[in-house]
């Protein structure tokens, strides 16, 4: 750490981020490349199961990214008010999105498609609650600060965390984007 | 993430006691927590090689102390196979994983990166001590499977599906012992994924002034390079572990294919591809070889250059090596599955591809050669352990090249040949590695000498031992001696080898025996070694500025100025046979 | 100043014990062992020489360059050499890399004009069981629930399947000299793995694949089959013979086989 370069903490952050990036990246990658050499390896490959509900989720997500970087702008042009708005709307939308996730494996189950059943819904599960997790993780983040800003203590310096907030966030949403490819056109 | 790089660092000092020495962030701290973890698992892994190697050779002793450790393992104080195996697979866990795997990256890397490279602390000083913590949650997790109902499991390091996969019923250890196993390996995944992230965010934000990448010293790159591997290796690892739980816990069929017959039951499974593990831990697995021995390779060029009051021969040369190696790593895995029953063609270039990856390692060696080459060599003890490691790699990196080729590894497969090999290159090489940064570096980390005589006693008679355990290992590969076995008595080809069994066996005790002068010493120049000063060895690299040990702050507000290189020895011209790294002239 | 005659006199030993060949292979028993054999030497020669050097040279700079108050050469390396020496490895590893894919083809890839005798191995924790298709030519259909080890049936032989009638099963490998065997190898519950020394390979045995594997012993004994991959607690004694006899006593052994099902 070197106390004299300004920004130093900024670069950090950031690098930072992109590294733990690149694991998540390589564990859905041997993911998906399980999934292309198990699907391969025999014929019990039944598809896997992609309910609509996916869809309106998929829209609440993208819909909470487009929040986020609202709520950038509006921290850039220094209107904390909106802001906060924008902020708030983005972690409603994101818990919505866990929400309606829940609601799909409940769906799911009640249809009798189990982690257990075929293939295809086991990977379905491992994937999205694997997908889950690590959203819940940005999401304490960005509640955090949230709470934060409700409270108007977050400070200036406080910029590199909403920003390494919103990067996590847009690449979960495209990996989201991604599984989602995966699940109701590769798999089917 | 939000990190308090850029900002003073957080001293953990003027607090009480659980922040100062337990839950510090200060990475020196926690450096010396993962050397004494190490340190302790060291210990107990090599406890375990023992009684395994005394059962091998008097399998029918009865030992009463067996007996009270493992009422089950060990009826009437004799080991039974599954006891065997178990110990056989905790050894070879807890010494890739909490020895090799921890002690280079974790314990010397967190102790010297930030201070080789001018910085206060490492970049997430919090996470830093969260992945600590987290490897120290996954050593407890695994050695609790000792403990459980049927002990520990008996699957090997490498844990292969269906029989690490199906429960309890593939052997006693395969039920709980197993889930935990694999709890402990995914922890362990994700302390070290947490590490990798930390250590190449230092690397790359937090060098000082001047310290542009071409003027680390090896040992930086060494930790760099292999926190670039742990953190594209790491992750496949978990994925695959996740997978092997849920088909131990969940009923999924991701390894386990239809008409399993275990133990005269019939499996529900359906489908699944045990090769797909193997594909995923050894995408892991033969990087993880590298994560172990990159470091160690840093760590003996500096020491090799500074004792022989000469720079390192081909420092970029040295660099490109380490990034080839460890870009081929990822691409060779399917050398530990020539007979594993995948395409043959395949193995074909997955066997030229591994041959490739020993140009690497032979370039290194050279340029060690050629840095002593011409030298004036200063044989300290840290300097003994480097060489000696130069010794080991040679011997073992050249069995390699033949296991490396499908055609003979058809026969070398899992026989004792490859335990010979990758205990010299893998085990011993590491091990000698670590000795010599740890006599090379103690003084700074405390502040007193080890001790050099015992330090020289210790080398030699460990340096014999390990050619005297390992050779003799390739012999009983060559004449076809499966390993993981349990016993030498119902073939009747074994019976031949009893000889070598016996020999290799009290090598082993020799050595084992051996290694508690090094702990001796440890611990004795711990507390009443000589005072050494800032720079006992004369050596160029930044924290040999800094008192021994250094403040807690490291460099504080004026972090250095560097002017050169890392390995200015005996630069013609200079007033002394070396100019350190932020000295102009 | 040991360590160099350390390093020398342990090198002097270690070469010395692989040149005793006190511990060494059985003798081969047919041709691809025989070049296996060759091929190992010609591997172990090259590697031992460089063995040799290395550790010499290694002993010898530490020897001629030990601290006797000299000021050590400053150089930082040199282009030419790292050229040289990574061309000449590359060429040594991938040459002898290459050198051997032929004995791997052979085995394991090479078309055959003689689709040979099939044989089915089962393994199972901690047996081997061999399945002959009898004087038909013909495996009989086998069913996974019918699996009875002791009942004589580990291949699961389904009882009204004509072809099945006559098939042999035997817990030896008994194979004809000279010929061609294709072995289909199964596992029913983990992985096991097929080795014979006298053979010169091995083979895993995964449940859920049939691997074909071709074997051909050509001098008549008896040889050790030694489980080579962890399968559990017994795996040191998964033990079975290979026994190579005579075309003619096979036929025999055959015959009066299916003559007892
Ligand atoms: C010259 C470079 C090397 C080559 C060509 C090579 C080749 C091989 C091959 C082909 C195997 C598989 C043998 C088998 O299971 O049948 C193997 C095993 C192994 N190697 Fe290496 N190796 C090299 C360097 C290393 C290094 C540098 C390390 C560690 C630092 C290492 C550690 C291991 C380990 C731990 C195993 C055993 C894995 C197991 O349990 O099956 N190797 N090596
Ligand atoms: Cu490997
Ligand atoms: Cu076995």
């Amino acid at each position: 750490m070197n106390v004299a370069a300004p920004g130093a903490r900024r670069r950090a952050s950031h690098t930072g981020l992109y590294a733990f990036l690149c694991s998540v990246i390589m564990f859905f990658g041997a993911f998906t490349s399980a999934m292309v050499v198990r699907r391969g390896a025999s014929n019990d490959w039944k598809g896997i199961p992609a309910p609509d509900l996916l869809w309106v989720n998929t829209g609440i997500l993208a819909l909470s990214s487009v929040a986020v970087e609202k709520a950038r702008r509006h921290l850039r042009e220094g209107n904390r008010k909106n802001f906060n708005i924008a902020w708030s709307t983005a972690s409603l939308l994101g818990a919505l999105f866990i929400a309606g996730q829940i609601l799909v494996w409940k769906d799911l189950r009640a249809a009798g498609v189990f982690l257990n059943s075929h293939p295809g819904s086991a990977f379905f599960y491992v994937g999205t609650v694997a997908h889950a997790a690590h959203l819940a993780g940005g999401w304490i983040a960005m509640a955090f600060l949230n709470w934060q800003a409700l409270r108007w203590t977050l400070g200036p310096g406080k910029r590199t965390a909403v920003d390494v907030a919103s990067i996590y966030w847009h690449f979960l949403g495209l990996l989201w984007v991604y599984l989602l490819w995966l699940f109701r056109f590769w798999g089917n | 993430m939000a990190a308090p790089a850029g900002r003073p660092k957080v001293t953990n000092m003027n607090h009480g006691f659980l922040r100062r020495y337990l839950f510090s962030t200060d990475h020196k701290t926690i450096g010396l927590q993962y050397i004494t973890l190490s340190i302790f698992a060291a210990f107990v892994g090599i406890a375990l090689s023992v009684l395994m190697r005394f059962h091998l050779v008097y399998p029918e002793s009865r030992w009463r102390l067996l007996e009270t450790l493992w009422p089950d393992g060990a009826p009437g104080g004799v080991m039974t196979p599954e006891l065997y195996l178990s110990l056989m697979t905790m050894h070879g866990t807890i010494m890739v994983f909490f020895l090799l795997t921890t002690v280079p990256q974790g314990g010397f890397g967190n102790y010297f990166l930030p201070l080789q490279i001018g910085a206060a602390d490492m970049a997430f000083p919090r996470l830093n001590m969260l992945s600590f913590w987290t490897t120290f949650l996954s050593f407890v997790v695994l050695c609790a499977a000792f403990f459980v109902e049927g002990g520990a499991p008996l699957a090997g390091w490498t844990a292969y599906p269906p029989l690490s996969a199906v429960g309890q019923i593939a052997g006693p250890g395969q039920g709980l012992g197993q889930t935990l196993w694999v709890l402990s390996i995914a922890l362990f995944c994700i302390a070290s994924l947490m590490g990798a992230i930390n250590f190449i965010t230092t690397t790359l934000e937090l060098r000082t002034r001047g310290m542009s990448l071409l003027r680390m010293p090896l040992t930086c790159w060494g930790w760099f390079t292999t926190a670039i591997i742990s953190l594209f290796a790491f992750g496949v690892l978990l994925a695959g572990g996740v997978l092997l739980l849920l088909d131990r816990e969940a009923g999924t069929s991701f390894f386990l294919p239809a008409g399993l017959m275990i133990n005269d039951k019939l499996l529900a499974n359906k489908g699944g591809s045990p090769l797909l593990f193997q594909h995923l831990f050894w995408f892991f697995g033969h990087p993880e070889v590298y994560i172990a021995i990159l470091p160690g390779m840093g760590a003996v060029s500096t020491i090799l250059a500074t004792f022989s009051r000469k720079p390192v021969f081909g420092y970029r040369a040295m660099i490109w090596a380490m990034l080839i190696i460890g870009f081929l790593s990822f691409v060779v895995w399917g050398h530990h599955m020539f007979i594993s029953g995948m395409s043959p063609y395949s193995s074909i270039a997955f066997s030229l591809l591994t041959v490739t990856v020993g140009v690497p390692s032979a370039i290194k060696t050279f340029n060690w050669l050629g840095t002593i080459w011409g030298g004036s060599l200063r044989l300290t003890t840290a300097m003994l352990f480097a060489l000696g490691f130069v010794s080991v790699f040679i011997s073992g990196g050249l069995t390699g090249l033949i296991l490396g080729q499908p055609a003979l590894d058809s026969y070398f497969h899992d026989t004792y040949f490859v335990v010979g090999h990758f205990h010299m290159i893998m085990g011993v090489a590491t091990v000698f590695a670590a000795f010599a940064a740890t006599f090379y570096w103690f003084p700074k980390m405390r502040g007193r000498m080890m001790n050099e005589t015992l330090g020289r006693i210790h080398f030699y008679l460990t340096f014999i031992g390990v050619y005297a355990i390992f050779i003799p290992m390739h012999f009983a590969g060559i004449a076809g001696n499966p390993r993981r076995y349990a016993d030498f008595a119902q073939f009747d080809f074994l019976k031949d080898l009893s000889f070598l069994h016996k020999a290799t066996t009290h090598a082993a005790f020799f050595t084992a025996a051996v290694q508690l002068l090094f702990l001796f010493n440890f611990l004795w120049s711990w507390w009443k070694g000589p005072k050494a000063g800032q720079n006992p060895w004369h050596a160029t690299t930044l924290e040999w500025t800094l008192p021994s040990p250094p403040p807690e702050e490291n460099f504080g507000h004026n972090p250095p100025q560097v002017h050169r290189g890392p390995y200015d020895y005996s630069l013609p011209g200079a007033p002394k046979d070396f100019l350190m790294q932020q000295e102009e002239r | 100043m040991l360590l160099p005659l350390v390093i020398w006199a342990t090198a002097v030993l270690v070469a010395a014990s692989f040149a005793i060949k006190r511990w060494w292979f059985p003798a081969p028993i047919n041709a691809h062992a025989a070049s296996f054999d060759s091929i190992f030497s010609v591997n172990l020669l090259i590697m031992g020489v460089i063995f040799f050097v290395a550790q010499a040279l290694l002993g010898w700079l530490i020897w001629k360059h030990r601290d006797r108050g000299q000021q050590a050469r400053h150089s930082e390396g040199s282009t030419r050499l790292e050229i040289l020496w990574t061309s000449i490895t590359l060429l040594l590893f991938v040459g002898a890399g290459l050198a051997s894919t032929g004995l791997w083809y052979e085995v394991h890839l090479s078309a055959l004009a003689d689709a040979g005798l099939k044989i089915e191995v089962a393994a199972k924790q901690f047996a081997w069981s061999f399945r002959y298709p009898g004087p038909d030519g013909k495996f009989g259909k086998t069913d996974i629930k019918l699996v009875n080890d002791a009942a004589g049936n580990p291949f699961g032989i389904v009882e009204n399947d004509p072809a099945g009638k006559d098939d042999i099963v035997s817990s030896a490998l008994r194979v004809p000299a000279g010929r061609h065997v294709q072995l289909l190898l199964q596992s029913r519950d983990v992985i096991h793995n097929f080795f014979v020394r006298e053979l010169r390979i091995k083979q895993d045995l995964v449940p859920g694949m049939t691997i074909p594997f071709r074997i051909r012993a050509d001098k008549p004994g008896e040889y050790e089959i030694a489980c080579s991959e962890l399968c559990g607690l017994g795996h040191h004694q998964m033990r079975s013979v290979l026994v190579v006899v005579s075309q003619q006593d096979y036929d025999t052994w055959l015959r009066r086989q299916a003559a007892q099902r």
